[in-house]
């Protein structure tokens, strides 16, 4: 129960500190509100056991992503360009979240409940995962049994992602002098 | 950065922890939480920390662009050649099994080593080499 607890502290912390990323003009301070995200959802994955997804989250969510936002703003400004809508735009952007939202919480309702041991997630492959991981592939840790052995493809086509990703952004921004820097 | 003199010695202090934190990560992601991509995300902050408190200059000094670059590609060559080694030997594309042939499991664990040594390799070389492209282009205004 107490974990309980603490992951609906967290959640509301989340939903503060949201708010206030979307009221604050400072670009510099959203960009560290977001890693405090980042580091309160990495909390919540930790109550609920998915380490891996913690890790992950704050090495990638409080760390990396915020050092790559500063240097982006360390390119551009600090300050976001101030903006007014007129009362119409104000009204449609208002009805269109509304309207996303409604949709968004009317789906939650056909989720299973947290850790339901009949969920279609747990009682598909993840009982064969459980049972045979640790034997067929001498690796304790199921996580990364799964994702490096079970779904070797899939993980393949993420770096495969990554690197693309990474070949686009250098080749974007690098002045092909040679390294004389 | 330069200028704090408190920033400069703890940074010059935590960096190698923080790589060598980044190798522990990576070869301990079989037993404990972790793996290739945490490695390679934490291994490039260790370098992208060094970066912001000494400078460019002195960060291609130690990673020269052309290594990262270096990395970037090898790792995924590594990932992918697994799969054709492993071909070679005789199974299915990334199937780690007949990498040892008297202890299928005993090969799984090998093959999964290298493919996160791989993921690892390429994380880490991209994720320094969009930072320090970033600080180059700054570098140069």
């Amino acid at each position: 129960m107490t974990d309980e607890f603490s992951i609906f502290g967290l959640v509301l912390l989340l939903i503060v500190l949201a708010l206030a990323v979307v009221r604050l003009t400072s670009l510099l301070a959203v960009a560290i509100l977001a890693g405090a995200m980042s580091f309160i959802l990495a909390a919540v994955y930790t109550l609920l056991d998915a380490v891996d997804v913690a890790f992950t989250e704050a090495v990638v969510g409080a760390g990396i992503s915020l050092a790559l936002m500063l240097a982006a703003i360390s390119l551009t400004t600090r300050e976001e360009a101030p903006w007014r809508r007129r009362p119409a735009e104000r009204i449609l952007a208002l009805l269109v979240s509304l309207v996303s939202g409604a949709g968004l919480l009317y789906a939650t309702l056909d989720m299973p409940l947290l850790g339901d041991p009949t969920a279609p997630a747990t009682l598909h492959v993840a009982a064969r995962y459980i049972a045979e991981s640790p034997a067929s592939t001498g690796v304790p840790n199921m996580v990364t049994a799964i994702l490096a052995s079970y779904r070797g493809f899939d993980t393949l086509g993420e770096v495969a992602v990554i690197f693309t990703a990474g070949v686009g952004v250098i080749a974007l921004l690098r002045h092909w002098r040679e390294d004389r820097a | 950065m330069n200028e704090f003199i408190l920033v400069r010695v703890v940074v010059k202090i935590m960096v190698p922890f923080i790589l060598l934190f980044a190798l522990y990560v990576q070869m301990h992601g079989d037993y404990g939480p972790g793996g290739g991509f945490q490695a390679g995300v934490v291994f490039a902050t260790g370098i992208i920390v060094y970066t912001i408190v000494f400078g460019i200059r002195r960060a291609v000094e130690a990673v020269p662009m052309s290594a990262v670059m270096g990395m970037v590609c090898c790792g995924l060559i590594l990932y992918a050649g697994t799969g054709f080694a492993t071909m070679a030997l005789g199974g299915e594309y990334l199937n780690y099994s007949v990498l040892d042939s008297a202890d299928p499991a005993h090969g799984q664990h090998v093959g999964i080593i290298i493919i996160e040594l791989g993921v690892g390799i390429t994380v880490a070389g991209v994720l320094t080499a969009v930072f320090l492209v970033f600080a180059e282009r700054r570098a140069r205004r």
